[in-house]
């Protein structure tokens, strides 16, 4: 169907004959990245598991390579298909590099010893994955993030053409969290790999996925490109955020803002107010800001946070009705606290030197 | 490699050992018998097979002295050695099989109540058949005895379904067992008399009174277990990675749980019917057997846990001949005082490592 390397057609899954998430229409063509994103307990780590067939889908096929999965065989399916999981993997007295051999399982003899190729295959999965430095290490002794990236050597040991990973980044700081994400987006590029994966984080999901699919309720509420997902207002929804909100565009998340009339005005401008709203917010003092140009880089924060805001779209003028409504909100407060540099009140941006002068001759301005 | 040459010089250690104590538990006993005439007994009974398979005469026998010690060594204490080192055997890989399964350290044929199950329907068997006073053959034995393993092992499988904690698991494993101890108690005590005092050593557990016969059947359901467990050695591997990932790799856990069930149930059965339930074996060697190996490796694991539970058995039956000779203590005696501050040591290491 349309050269998709991998496809679901109408997969319905869930526990016990019971339907969690129906009609679920994944498509991913080689060499693409899918994330799973949605609230926790939406069903995404039961979406995966029935992908793996770990999980007997209630009803509905997976396809890869035109071929449905539970008419390969669990030696086809083991060359094809790796994992990641968040399962917790306890061996005895095995090295980082014995778990990564086991990777090779699906291609050694009755008896499982690795040929000089196979741990040639070891080796390199462990140079990918910058952890040849753990290889004699002992896995039980290594730390979370260490496993896991221990545990996607070994996924890629295993040479799949596909890989599903559960949470991959969750235990990982965020060098490591860049870095597996790297390697995995390197893989896709370099070899054809396709990656299907859930995530947490919003913002590495929207810059990593070809494709994202949103999980709530019984459906998959929307598949598409990151373009497509992240349209303003979608992801409060989507996580049915009641409080805080969303930037689709940085992927920065602010906590609700201090409601209530505001007593301080900041003019600000070009980033320099941006922890200065944050540290209003943490006061509980509501604050009204402006007058922001809309492509400023305060003005996400300020748009989040500020209970008054008076913005100008990108590049055009200030108007004089913008400066009427700061003069007014400047009367009504106690305090103006400017931190944009006088120097930079240039140009367009000459009005806010005007505001200032009304700010200090009402005393409003601190020394 | 240096890992190589630690497997091969762990192998050779416990090669040797196993020689040196099948030596020392056929030399000595309540009468000691020089290694030399051993060996000569051991070497003329040998010939004596040869010959007769190959219809030759058989050379004369030896002289009056040494006849008395050939019935001992040849009746008495070859065959009870030999069985030490089968059991031994068959207990330590059954512990190890059931560790593998239930990803728990101290699990075993003994401490999942799977031996007393066993013992259970054994001692059923027994004193029926006694009660029509017939022979039991060694074959009903390790029947009854697989028949009582699966029920017990059933049980805590089920168990271990419900029950996700593993400390839990052996807890209930545990109750089994002395539910059934209590009733093997209670049907030996009203066993005929005369047929008590058999019992109650069978009981307890013990090396003793096992004939060539025994030996026979003993080593062919072992060997064919032990055997079918080697051969397992790669799914093993697959299996130690935990279920899901074992999946992944091609390996139907399923079935292959199925398979280790009966193996671990049978090698356990074995070793109930003939010795009786034998404690910590099972727990103990293994991971001695892996201290000393430095791996976990199924492939390496499998014939050391083999060699190293002749070892243990060996020396342990050694002990509860000699130590208070001529009272004999019942093997678990000695297999607790030496297993369990093993399994001590184990616990105390798993919760530092936590």
């Amino acid at each position: 169907m349309d050269n998709y390397y991998f496809y679901t057609d109408q997969l319905t899954v869930g526990y016990n004959g019971v339907p969690l998430i129906k009609n679920i229409r994944l498509t991913l063509q080689k060499g693409e990245i899918l994330t799973l994103i949605g609230p926790n307990g939406a069903g995404k780590t039961t979406i995966l598991r029935s992908i793996i067939q770990q999980l007997e889908p209630i009803c509905g096929v997976v396809w890869l390579d035109d071929k449905e999965t539970t008419k390969l065989s669990r030696h086809e399916l083991a060359q094809k298909l790796s994992v990641v999981l968040t399962e917790r993997v306890k061996p005895e007295l095995m090295t980082c590099r014995d778990i990564v051999a086991t990777g090779r399982y699906p291609y050694t003899g009755n008896f499982g010893r690795l040929s000089k190729s196979d741990w040639d295959i070891v080796e390199e999965s462990m140079r990918l994955v910058h952890i040849t430095e753990l290889a004699d290490r002992d896995f039980a002794q290594t730390s979370d993030g260490q496993k896991q990236r221990v545990m996607l050597a070994r996924a890629i040991c295993q040479q799949p053409d596909i890989i599903v990973l559960d949470e991959p980044t969750s235990f990982l700081d965020i060098r490591y969290k860049l870095e597996f994400l790297a390697i995995l987006q390197n893989m896709s590029r370099t070899r054809q790999l396709s990656v299907i994966m859930s995530l947490h984080e919003l913002d590495l999901a929207g810059r990593i996925s070809d494709k994202i699919a949103c999980v709530r309720g019984d459906k998959v509420e929307r598949f598409g490109t990151p373009e497509e997902i992240f349209t303003a207002g979608y992801i409060p929804q989507l996580y049915q955020m009641t409080v805080g909100s969303y930037d689709e565009l940085t992927g920065d998340m602010e906590l609700p803002a201090a409601a209530g009339e505001p007593k301080i005005v900041v003019i600000a401008g070009g980033g320099t107010g941006t922890s200065l709203f944050r540290r209003l917010q943490r006061q509980g003092q509501p604050f009204a800001a402006g007058v922001l140009w809309q492509n400023d880089l305060d003005y996400p924060t300020a748009r989040a946070l500020a209970a008054r805001l008076v913005s100008v779209p990108a590049f055009a003028a200030l108007t004089e009705d913008k400066l009427a409504e700061m003069r007014s909100l400047i009367d009504g407060a106690e305090q103006v606290i400017c931190t944009l540099g006088r120097e930079h009140m240039r140009g367009a941006a000459a009005g806010l030197k005007d505001l200032l002068a009304y700010a200090e001759k009402q005393g409003k301005l601190p020394k | 490699m240096s890992k190589g040459k630690r497997y091969g010089a762990a192998f050779v250690i416990l090669l040797v050992l196993v020689a040196v104590f099948l030596a020392l538990n056929i030399c000595i006993g309540s009468v000691n018998i020089p290694l030399s005439d051993t060996l000569d007994i051991i070497k003329s009974a040998l010939a004596g097979i040869f010959h007769s398979i190959t219809g030759a005469e058989s050379a004369a026998g030896g002289a009056g002295a040494s006849s008395t010690y050939a019935d001992i060594v040849l009746d008495i204490r070859a065959p009870r050695a030999l069985a030490a080192v089968i059991l031994g055997g068959a207990l330590a890989l059954s512990g190890y099989l059931l560790q593998t399964f239930f990803h728990n350290p101290i699990a075993s044929p003994f401490t999942l109540g799977i031996s007393s199950g066993a013992k259970l329907v054994v001692a059923l068997v027994m004193v029926a058949a006694l009660g029509y006073s017939r022979q039991v053959s060694s074959w009903l034995l390790i029947l009854a005895a697989f028949v009582g393993a699966m029920v017990c092992m059933g049980f805590v499988v089920l168990m271990s379904r419900v029950i996700n904690q593993m400390s839990m698991l052996i807890v209930s494993g545990v109750m089994i067992g002395y539910i059934c101890s209590a009733v093997t108690d209670f049907v030996v005590t009203f066993a005929d008399d005369s047929d008590i005092v058999n019992l109650h050593n069978w009981s307890l557990g013990s090396f003793s009174g096992i004939s060539w016969d025994n030996v026979a059947i003993m080593a062919v359901v072992v060997g064919v277990a032990t055997l079918c467990v080697f051969l397992l050695s790669k799914p093993i591997s697959a299996y130690q990675m935990g279920e899901a990932y074992a999946q992944n790799m091609g390996l139907n856990v399923r079935l292959f749980r199925i398979v280790l069930v009966i193996l671990s149930s049978v090698l356990a059965a074995a070793v109930t019917a003939f010795a009786g339930p034998v404690s910590f074996v099972g727990i103990a060697v293994p991971h001695l057997v892996k201290s000393l190996f430095g791996t976990a490796q199924p492939l390496l694991m499998v014939p050391a846990c083999f060699l190293g539970g002749a070892t243990f058995c060996l020396l342990c039956d050694l002990l509860a001949r000699t130590m208070f000779a001529p009272t004999e203590l019942s093997i678990s005696t000695v297999t607790a005082m030496l297993g369990a501050p093993v399994v001590i040591y184990v616990m105390i290491r798993r919760q530092k490592e936590k």
